[in-house]
């Protein structure tokens, strides 16, 4: 057990130097010359500009001097300057970590409380119409592109209904609250101004949901199965036989041995997350890492595109490895493998 | 005896379920719309033929876009984007997990460790981001999406085959094999791989949809296919400028919808019937 968890420890680094290296080779065989996006397409024809901006960035030197150096600056927390900002890549992630943050964590409890009640429903109503229509809304929500979904949504609900507001994180008059954590709505109740808190709340439901959405499928898939084979079991008949009611049978004896398998999803569900948080930022303009990066993949912003990468994948292989040791924590049976998202 | 339990002649065969046959269905019309587009498109998708942000009408069903192109026909048109990428896609990819996965699980060592950590590392990217980062690296277009697709994708075969190889380079009739003197690479073709096909089907079929899914993103973040090409997610993109001429990304919306449902109810199935575990 303990050597399990000192092995998948081991390898994050080797894994993480992996992520970095791969990362910084993608953005350098690149076809465009990232000198366009710093100094300019009028600029390009002035040669002693061309050059300040090469030797100014570090473009002049070797490859693998480049990969050095940027190893070496990772190790200090440095990921490089924005060509896009001109500003530290490390400080643009840093201000914009909580709002993705708050946005992936709502739509987690949102996709996992759904998942779970689906999954018990369409379990407890096995092959009848619950059953099927449970499984055709799971289904939908991971068919759907997030970024046709967000928008049917706030055309529905923002400009016809007018019940909830549109893009962004706050009313455009309010101010965000003082910060502490950096998601609003935890702020803003920390500074006990409801007000805020409800603007900020009700501009998190809609993108949540929206992203929570695609997660139900695999949730609510493997609840389900895994509620079917504990239902069958003879402890659950006996918890029948002594006229626990249902609810109690389906919640207290059921559900929580069934929910070990589901931990798995947690690192498969974050893959999701991270793929529908990227396009949901775009179209509810939430400005997070997910719209940042999408702007500095549109400008060929390379450095902010090898931060976020690297951030990306140093979130995603933590994910993973907290998914694979919880479960080896939950269930014995697992000492090498586990499962992971793709 | 066993088998006189059941009706000898059942009308309708166990895998010919209801989610089988929409997806089937689904998959099989898109597909025949993507043959036979040019022959009954009510119109040419890049031409101007009508007024700009026409709502739905009796000539134009879906309405027409920022510039007076058919949606309709545009959405139509899409198809001949989407399906053959994906195709491609999940042909290389495992074309290439294919031969990496099941040479380094028969051969071993070197190659073994090499593949496996390149799988590892490849896999630690969240998918879209990888993506992202490569096609940023080699310019928008269809074309670079579908090499960052394929190199999201090849690991997902490659770990597959491996063990699948390594699982029944264990079997008996494989040491049977060996010891009566027939040669690795005939061990390899014809007494391992006809096994350790189905998990790949499984997995190949589960993926089409969301390959549909991913090329489209790319394109709605302006990474794939470009203007005035008729692909979805491109449309989408054009769409979301106009928020209020809601039809505009409606037709393609719905497309990738119906059509990333139709192979999730196939491969969901497919799972089902392959790999009775999961069921």
């Amino acid at each position: 057990m303990a050597r399990y968890i000192v092995r998948r420890l081991v390898a994050m680094p080797l894994l993480l130097l992996g992520v970095v290296t791969i990362a910084f080779l993608l953005s350098h065989f690149t076809q465009a010359d990232p000198l366009t996006s710093i100094v300019g397409e009028r600029q390009m024809n002035n040669q002693a500009v061309v050059e300040a901006a090469r030797k100014r960035w570090g473009l002049d030197r070797s490859l693998p001097e480049q990969y050095l150096v940027y190893v070496g600056n990772l190790l200090t927390g440095d990921l490089g300057i924005s060509f896009r900002t001109k500003q530290p890549v490390a400080y643009d992630l840093k201000l914009r970590l909580p709002a993705t943050l708050e946005l992936v964590v709502a739509a987690m409890l949102i996709g996992t409380a759904a998942g779970v009640a689906l999954g018990v429903v369409a379990a407890r109503f096995h092959d009848r119409p619950s059953d099927h229509a449970a499984r055709l809304f799971a289904l939908v929500g991971a068919s759907t592109p997030v970024f046709w979904s967000g928008l049917i949504l706030l055309y529905v609900f923002s400009v016809q209904l007018g019940w909830l507001p549109g893009p962004g994180r706050i009313d455009a008059r309010g101010a965000a609250p003082p910060f502490v954590t950096g998601m609003y709505t935890l702020d803003s109740l920390i500074a006990g101004d409801f007000a805020t808190f409800r603007s900020a709340l009700s501009h998190l439901v809609l993108p949540a949901c929206v992203l929570g959405w695609t997660m139900i499928g695999i949730v609510s898939r493997m609840v389900r199965a895994s509620m079917l084979d504990v239902l069958g079991q003879e402890y659950v008949l006996t918890a029948r036989a002594k006229g626990a009611s249902e609810l109690r049978v389906l919640l207290n004896h059921a559900l929580r041995n069934a929910l070990i398998p589901a931990l798995t999803i947690i690192g498969f569900s974050f893959a999701y997350l991270i793929t529908g948080a990227i396009l949901t930022e775009t179209i509810f303009a939430w400005p997070g890492v997910g719209s940042y990066a999408v702007a500095a993949a549109r400008e060929l912003d390379h450095p902010a595109i090898i931060g976020v990468t690297i951030v990306g994948g140093a979130a995603f292989l933590l994910a993973n490895l907290l998914t694979d040791i919880a479960y080896a924590l939950v269930d014995p049976r697992v000492r090498v493998g586990g499962a992971r998202g793709s | 005896m066993i088998a006189l339990s059941r009706p000898v002649l059942a009308r309708r065969p166990d895998w010919a379920t209801l989610p089988v046959l929409i997806g089937a269905a689904i998959v099989g019309a898109w597909i025949i719309v993507a043959l036979t587009i040019h022959w009954w498109s009510p119109y040419d998708p890049v031409q101007l033929v009508g007024r700009r942000l026409m709502p739905p009408s009796a000539e134009h069903w879906l309405g027409t876009d920022a510039l007076g192109r058919d949606v309709l026909s545009r959405t139509l048109y899409g198809v001949r984007h989407s399906l053959p990428i994906a195709a491609l896609v999940v042909a290389v990819a495992v074309l290439i997990g294919f031969l990496l996965g099941a040479g380094a699980g028969f051969v071993g060592g070197i190659l073994d460790a090499v593949v496996m950590r390149l799988v590892d590392v490849t896999l630690s990217f969240p998918p879209i981001l990888l993506a992202m980062a490569v096609t940023a690296s080699l310019g928008p277009g269809l074309r670079n999406a579908a090499i960052a697709m394929v190199i999201v994708w090849w690991p997902v075969y490659a770990r597959l085959m491996r063990a699948q190889v390594l699982a029944m380079r264990g079997r008996e009739h494989v040491d049977a094999a060996v010891t009566s003197g027939a040669r690795p690479a005939r061990v390899l073709f014809t007494h391992i791989l006809p096994l350790c096909w189905s998990p790949i089907i499984v997995n190949a079929s589960m993926d089409f949809g969301q390959i549909v899914l991913l090329v489209a993103s790319l394109s709605f973040i302006g990474l794939g296919a470009v203007p005035p090409t008729p692909e979805w997610g491109q449309m989408i993109s054009e769409g979301a400028l106009h928020f209020y001429h809601w039809w505009i990304a409606a037709g393609p919306g719905i497309a990738i919808l119906t059509i990333v449902l139709g192979f999730n109810f196939l491969g969901d199935a497919l799972r089902d019937i392959l790999d009775p575990r999961s069921r």
